[in-house]
């Protein structure tokens, strides 16, 4: 079980802990907040040796990384990647016709190595690099294969005005097999720590897209995937079209689409001993954005998708618009714990998986991720 | 010797008080000034060396021509100050 929940926010980086027991149900509390007026993309913790990372976004002074061994009670600037020049005279222009910049403009996703792999970080960020690290970020390497490959021009943006990868899953039977999520431009699989690379979207849609173009690799737009640790052949993906579910190592995916009160949202977590049991953040799709009919549910499936509870006990259940971004649902190792947080500064945790929910708070900063350390 | 000053708004992540460079433009001053507090550059560049969009550089009160270069001269005796455009950010 985990007793502390970090918040990342547009202004800080705010600390959560659990009080203790009241009538049964766990207190919770904010204690702390690191970075105050900053904007923090998000936190990582290092399961291997503990030290925990924020990605901040300072508007004017470019994407810095922050690395704490003390658990945030003191903080150092580590460096960030950086994107290599573009050949000279060479403008990149994405599909539409619009400049995609070679530089660093944000972190999107950290993720660690495996414990037969200390040191290593992977980072995805806009506008689409992958990069990697094997000194705990003291240095860090663009994947090159994937940076230059000729299917990477055809990524757009997608929740931001670049692409981005904001997905990264360390298969755990074999550190070297690494898959990375792109909002906009499908699903990528290396089998060999990023020398190679192949499309891993076999049954997904993109209704969105002009229809010749509907099932192509890079229209597919994941708003997150994530890989189930104790069955790895089991992925969920919460997609701009749906929601999309791989029983066979990402080999082919099945839509769900008998879901309410909407199949659309942004992210989503799988119980990490329970492949069939995942939980998702619904809301109108998608110009809108806004939970349906103003009340803030998430939707839980026990049984691989065949059938979703929408839980809502402690939840607003009017005139709410919390809309909730692709890192702000988080789960802890037990499975029992959940939290989530929202574009309107609210944050709500859960100890039995859902059915219960409480607010920690409802003034926040807006809300770009949470994380239970 | 030319001078540069920093925004107080940078200074809350690095510490950069004002200093006295070496340089006849705007790249070398800046150089001489990293030489001195290393992490600000990743402040104020990219990792091309190009000034970042949302920053701004000023020599005697006029804002540098070249944002890619920074081959704009400085005066002997110029005075360059670095702050966030107000363009957004």
């Amino acid at each position: 079980m985990s007793d502390q929940l970090l918040v990342s926010t547009r202004k800080g980086l705010f600390s959560a802990r659990r009080q203790g027991q009241r009538q049964g149900k766990g207190t919770w509390a904010l204690e702390g907040v690191s970075f105050l007026g900053d904007n923090v993309s998000l936190a990582m913790r290092d399961p291997r040796d503990g030290a925990w990372y924020a990605a901040l976004d300072h508007g004017h002074f470019g994407a810095k990384l922050h690395r704490s061994r003390d658990q945030g009670a003191t903080w150092e600037e580590i460096s960030v990647p950086a994107y290599p020049a573009p050949p000279e005279g060479q403008v990149e222009k994405d599909f539409l016709g619009r400049e995609i910049p070679w530089r660093l403009i944000r972190f999107w996703c950290l993720a660690p190595g495996l414990v037969s792999q200390p040191g290593l970080l992977w980072a995805g960020t806009l506008p689409g690099g992958l990069f990697w690290s094997e000194d705990s970020g003291d240095t860090w390497h663009l994947v090159e294969s994937l940076w230059h490959m000729p299917e990477r021009r055809k990524w757009a943006g997608g929740g931001a005005d670049a692409p981005g990868i904001h997905s990264v899953c360390v298969d755990p039977r074999n550190g070297d097999r690494v898959a990375v999520a792109v909002s906009s431009g499908g699903v990528w699989i290396t089998q060999d720590r990023g020398l190679t690379w192949s499309a891993h979207t076999k049954g997904m849609r993109a209704d969105y897209a002009p229809p010749e173009l509907v099932e192509a690799p890079e229209s597919q737009d994941p708003h997150r995937m994530v890989q189930c640790p104790s069955a790895p052949e089991v992925w969920w993906l919460q997609h701009h079209n749906g929601i999309f579910r791989s029983t066979d190592d990402a080999r082919s995916w099945v839509e769900i689409t008998d879901v309410k009160p909407s199949v659309f949202g942004f992210p989503v977590v799988v119980h990490p001993k329970d492949p069939d049991t995942a939980w998702f953040v619904p809301a109108i799709k998608d110009e809108r954005r806004v939970p349906a009919e103003g009340k803030v549910v998430v939707n839980r499936t026990r049984d691989g998708g065949r059938s979703f509870e929408t839980l809502r006990r402690g939840l607003p259940q009017a005139w709410a618009y919390d809309l909730v971004y692709r890192h702000a649902l988080d789960l802890d190792a037990s499975g029992e714990r959940l939290a989530f947080g929202s574009t309107t500064g609210s944050v709500w945790l859960s100890e039995n998986g859902g059915d219960d929910w409480l607010a920690l708070a409802e003034h926040l900063p807006p809300v770009h991720a949470v994380l239970f350390v | 010797m030319p001078s540069v000053a920093f925004t107080r708004n940078l200074q809350r992540h690095v510490a950069c008080p004002p200093c006295v460079v070496a340089g006849g433009t705007v790249r070398e001053s800046l150089e001489s000034a990293f030489a001195r507090y290393p992490k600000l550059r990743g402040y104020v560049l990219d990792e091309h060396g190009a000034l970042r969009f949302h920053m701004a550089v000023y020599v005697n009160g006029v804002p540098i021509a070249d944002r890619q270069g920074l081959s704009d001269p400085v005066p002997p005796t110029g005075e360059i100050f670095v702050m966030q455009a107000l363009s957004g950010g």
